[in-house]
């Protein structure tokens, strides 16, 4: 029994070593999912519980940030404004919506358009995006995931992260030039 | 325009992600195509754009650090009897003294009590929540369903159709690592949790069952039967609990 109780405090305060840290990234990325504060607490409290509760099988030598950030997302995705988001994506046709949102019509070079655009521009556009493209320039941009552990967190393969970051990158730009020539 | 060859090799350079060879071959390329240059500027920049405006845009409240601070990780216990030495006779009077207000609430004692309070505090964060529930329906055949596959056992559901309770929901909770069923119920404007679990010898001490018990102003009902340990708390009062248990109970019997 004490072994026992030992061993499980072990565990958890190596989990919290290892979780602790990235509290601040979660949140963020969940507002940035959720777009709602109190939403935003509700996954990031119940993604540690998860992940507390599964981490026996995590493994150890594979990306913890990535499982933790995998956690965090498919919570989201069952989640009933997660169930709704992806709802919308389904009904507008994934692919197709995405499409047009990156057809380039008259493409400025990213040094003009940036000039134009200051960091309140790009968060609207960023907040325009759909869930699938907001997520991977977060995970890229803002947490600087590698691919590989990008394709761990999305659960998919590296060459479809490679062609989903360059479509989200594309209809950000797009987003960007249409609120630049708007102002 | 980036040149054909390149074009799809700008995002993976500005990610850091191209091989080593390639990375020479673009580096060699770039000091005589001015058009990759600048379209190389141009990805590195709106990657940094994104970086400023979206990393910590939002910063968790202190209050909520706390809030996930203390549940990770729960048990603190190990690290601090390391250093309790010094601490043994005042700890010895706080264990003496606890012992002795367990006994006078007449608590079941050890692990059970320690269980009913963490289902009552489970109970309250349900009802702090904006989502307590991950299936929401009011239609048991909807919520037991949810549950296979979830959960090694099966979760039956009472018929609340003559009743003035109400079936918001369940989710799957753990405790103690193990998973079990999280239901939630409404009686008027008060709502109700009923926790299911896989019964475990520590809760012997809780008894096969009994009346309800009042515990930190929530009252909770706990039995075992056919290898599940069943739990429902509310604050409304014992004779709610009493009811919805009793309910509970038949709905496992009619299975």
């Amino acid at each position: 029994m004490v072994i026992t109780s030992g061993q499980v405090t072990a565990r958890s305060e190596a989990f919290a070593e290892l979780a602790l840290p990235l509290f601040d990234s979660l949140y963020n990325f969940a507002c940035w999912l959720t777009r709602d504060r109190a939403e935003a607490e509700d996954l990031v409290q119940e993604s540690y519980a998860k992940a507390l509760a599964g981490f026996s099988s995590f493994e150890t030598g594979t990306n913890f940030r990535a499982w933790m950030f995998r956690i965090l997302r498919n919570t989201f995705l069952n989640s009933r404004s997660g169930l709704a988001a992806t709802r919308t994506i389904v009904l507008a046709d994934d692919e197709a919506a995405e499409a047009e949102l990156a057809q380039v019509t008259e493409e400025t070079p990213e040094t003009i358009l940036l000039e134009h655009a200051n960091q309140h521009a790009v968060r609207e556009a960023m907040e325009c995006l759909p869930i699938p493209l907001r997520e991977i320039l977060l995970f890229a941009d803002v947490e600087e995931l590698s691919y590989r552990e990008i394709a761990e967190a999305l659960a998919i393969p590296i060459g479809t992260v490679m062609s989903k970051l360059a479509r989200a990158r594309k209809a950000l730009r797009n987003q960007l030039q249409g609120k630049v020539m708007r102002t | 325009m980036a040149c054909e060859l390149w074009l799809d090799k700008l995002n993976a350079f500005v990610d850091g992600e191209l091989s080593a060879e390639a990375q020479r071959e673009l580096d060699v390329h770039l000091r005589t195509c001015t058009s990759c240059a600048a379209e190389i500027a141009g990805h590195a920049q709106l990657k940094s754009a994104v970086k400023r405006a979206a990393s910590r845009r939002y910063v968790p409240s202190a209050e909520f650090r706390r809030r996930i601070e203390s549940q990770v990780p729960p048990r603190k216990r190990g690290t601090r009897t390391r250093f309790a030495w010094t601490w043994a006779p005042a700890l010895g009077l706080a264990a003496a003294i606890l012992l002795a207000a367990v006994w006078l609430a007449r608590r079941p004692a050890g692990t059970g009590a320690a269980t009913i309070g963490e289902l009552v505090d489970m109970h309250a964060a349900a009802l702090a929540s904006a989502n307590p529930v991950d299936v929401i329906s009011t239609d048991q055949h909807t919520v037991k369903p949810w549950f296979e596959g979830k959960l090694p056992f099966a979760v039956d559901l009472p018929d609340l159709t003559k009743t003035e309770f109400t079936l918001l929901g369940g989710r799957v909770t753990y405790l103690g690592q193990s998973a079990g069923a999280g239901l939630l119920f409404q009686f008027r404007k008060h709502r109700l949790s009923a926790f299911v679990f896989q019964d475990r010898s520590e809760w012997r001490s809780l008894g096969a069952g009994s009346a309800p018990e009042r515990q930190a102003s929530f009252w909770v009902e706990t039995w075992s039967a056919a290898g599940l340990r069943y739990f429902v708390v509310g604050d409304t009062s014992g004779a709610n609990v009493a009811q919805l248990s009793n309910l509970m109970k038949s709905a496992a019997d009619a299975e």
